[in-house]
């Protein structure tokens, strides 16, 4: 049956907001949640409608992150559809229970709101957060504004519970500057969202009596392998199942979406690459080098995991210099994580840009336009030099 | 070919359920767990009372009663804890734990 494009709403909301409206319209069985800043929004919204008797979600009040989760998991495996949200600090100490999701093929979906790590304590917006947990097994979906966080929410939880995939989804938002900021966006009728999500169909839920299974079995050195290699199966089969309901919400609401978004890069001869809020502004100022004759453009990543390494290949591969913007550093030496798969997806190309890292606004700290058109230039110095002295630059940190 | 699974037949990555969830009670019976055993319960009938104690503490199971009365050991499952020894009455003492390389005889 074809998808009826449908009427929407506009309506003015945060990025928070937006997402406690997604996750009222998806109407989840089961939310455990623990709040923290900047996420809280997200959960009080959502605890409002669950009071007001607007969902028919079970809420589950918890004392922790850990707990959070590890409620998470337990309502997933019985056989309920299952969100959280978290940020920061709430993830970190959700760590040990990220991996048991995945591990146990459970399609949680959770919106994280990022936020730099302590030490020190910060409150404000880095990818520190979600970059940590880039290796836990779940699928990771950043947004530039809270259009997209809205739209990526609702489409996560098709792409977790597909059954191909069965892994959890975070959707990344920008901690304050989308989270907190009021932004136009289109919202679909309840019933349009009620029918792209349809029913879950649990696989193995613990509270089928006919069919006992146990989850959480010991795997030693004859199977744990074989569990794992099962995963990243599951993780190669995720990208196909991205693009089809990413295609399928485009017929529904008119705002498809890819791995990422390729703005001006067909002929780009220096171009940015960066994830979330910043990404906005990165097209702004190639626009603005383009009517100065500059071939400019910008990668905007969506899909971190899994790492769409072929199609970012493709998209930067005729580039001369390519910028990375990490928004969290891997205090490796050699950059942040974003760097290393960036560099990492170009590498098998027989013709290959130069690459270098910019680390910037950790802890929130602003990066304007200048700073941006800062990178660019940078850019095209190294672009007329044809080579990298200085792979890793931090950007507008006080010396 | 689609031997159900078990000691002589694990699973590929292709065709185990996801999640490494068990799908079939009960299959740890196929699970020999004897295989970690260091210490072997050497039982004497001629010294057994027959109060069955062992057979109540083993937490494996690994003691086999027929018909009321002590009949052999399991040790595809015994892992050789020395609970058995330990809970026979001091007087009878019918269990003792030796090393498994002092046992002749191959299970
Ligand atoms: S040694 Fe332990 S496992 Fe073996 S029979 Fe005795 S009590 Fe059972
Ligand atoms: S505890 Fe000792 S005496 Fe009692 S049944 Fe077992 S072996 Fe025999």
């Amino acid at each position: 049956m074809a998808v009826q494009a449908v009427t929407q709403q506009k309506l003015a909301l945060t990025g928070n907001e937006a997402v406690a409206m997604a996750m009222k319209q998806i109407n989840p069985d089961v939310v455990a949640a623990y709040p923290i800043t900047p996420q809280t929004d997200i959960v009080q919204y959502f605890s409002t409608f669950v009071a007001d008797g607007k969902v028919k979600t079970e809420f589950v009040t918890v004392e922790s992150e850990h707990s959070a989760m590890s409620a998470c998991v337990g309502s997933c495996a019985a056989g309920a559809r299952t969100m959280t949200a978290t940020s920061s600090q709430g993830l970190a100490l959700m760590w040990e229970m990220l991996y048991i999701a995945a591990g146990f093929r459970l399609p949680i979906v959770m919106p994280v709101v990022n936020r730099a790590l302590s030490a020190p304590i910060n409150i404000h917006c880095d990818h520190s957060d979600s970059m940590g947990a880039r290796d836990s097994g779940w699928i990771q979906l950043y947004s530039e504004n809270a259009q997209e966080a809205y739209d990526n929410t609702i489409q996560a939880v098709r792409i977790a519970e597909h059954a191909d995939v069965r892994l959890p989804v975070m959707v990344c938002q920008d901690g304050f500057v989308i989270s907190h900021s009021l932004m136009n966006l289109e919202v679909l009728p309840d019933e349009a969202v009620a029918s792209f999500v349809g029913e879950f169909a649990p696989r193995y839920p613990l509270l089928d009596a006919e069919h006992p299974v146990t989850y959480g079995a010991l795997a030693l050195q004859d199977s744990y392998f074989e569990a794992r290699r099962q995963i990243a199966d599951a993780m190669s089969r995720a990208p196909a199942v991205i693009l089809e309901v990413g295609k399928e919400y485009g017929r529904l609401s008119g705002r498809e979406y890819g791995f990422f978004e390729a703005h001006r890069l067909e002929d780009a001869e220096v171009a940015v690459v960066a994830i979330g809020s910043a990404a906005g502004s990165a097209k702004a100022v190639a626009d603005s080098l383009r009517g100065q004759g500059i071939k400019a453009g910008v990668l905007k990543v969506r899909v971190f995991r899994p790492w769409p390494w072929r199609e970012i290949g493709d998209a930067l591969g005729s580039a001369r210099v390519v910028g990375v913007m990490d928004r969290a550093d891997g205090l490796s030496n050699l950059g942040g994580p974003l760097f290393g798969d960036i560099r990492s997806a170009l590498y098998d190309r027989t013709r290959r840009p130069l690459v270098v890292d910019y680390i910037y606004g950790l802890g929130g700290r602003d990066v304007s336009l200048e700073d941006i058109e800062g990178v660019f230039r940078d850019l095209l110095r190294i672009k007329d030099e044809g080579r990298v002295t200085e792979p890793v630059t931090y950007l507008g940190v006080r010396e | 070919m689609n031997k159900e699974p078990g000691p002589d037949r694990i699973l590929g990555w292709k065709e185990m359920p996801t999640g490494a969830v068990i799908t079939q009670a009960g299959n740890a019976t196929r699970y020999q767990t004897g295989d970690w055993r260091s210490l072997r319960p050497e039982w004497s009938q001629e010294k057994c009372i027959q109060c069955l104690l062992c057979w109540v503490f083993c937490p494996d199971g690994a003691i086999i009663v027929k018909d009321g009365k002590i009949a052999e050991f399991d040790f595809e499952h015994c892992k050789g804890c020395g609970i058995c020894a330990q809970e026979c009455p001091p007087k009878v003492k019918a269990i003792k734990m030796v090393p498994e390389e002092e046992v002749t005889e191959v299970k």
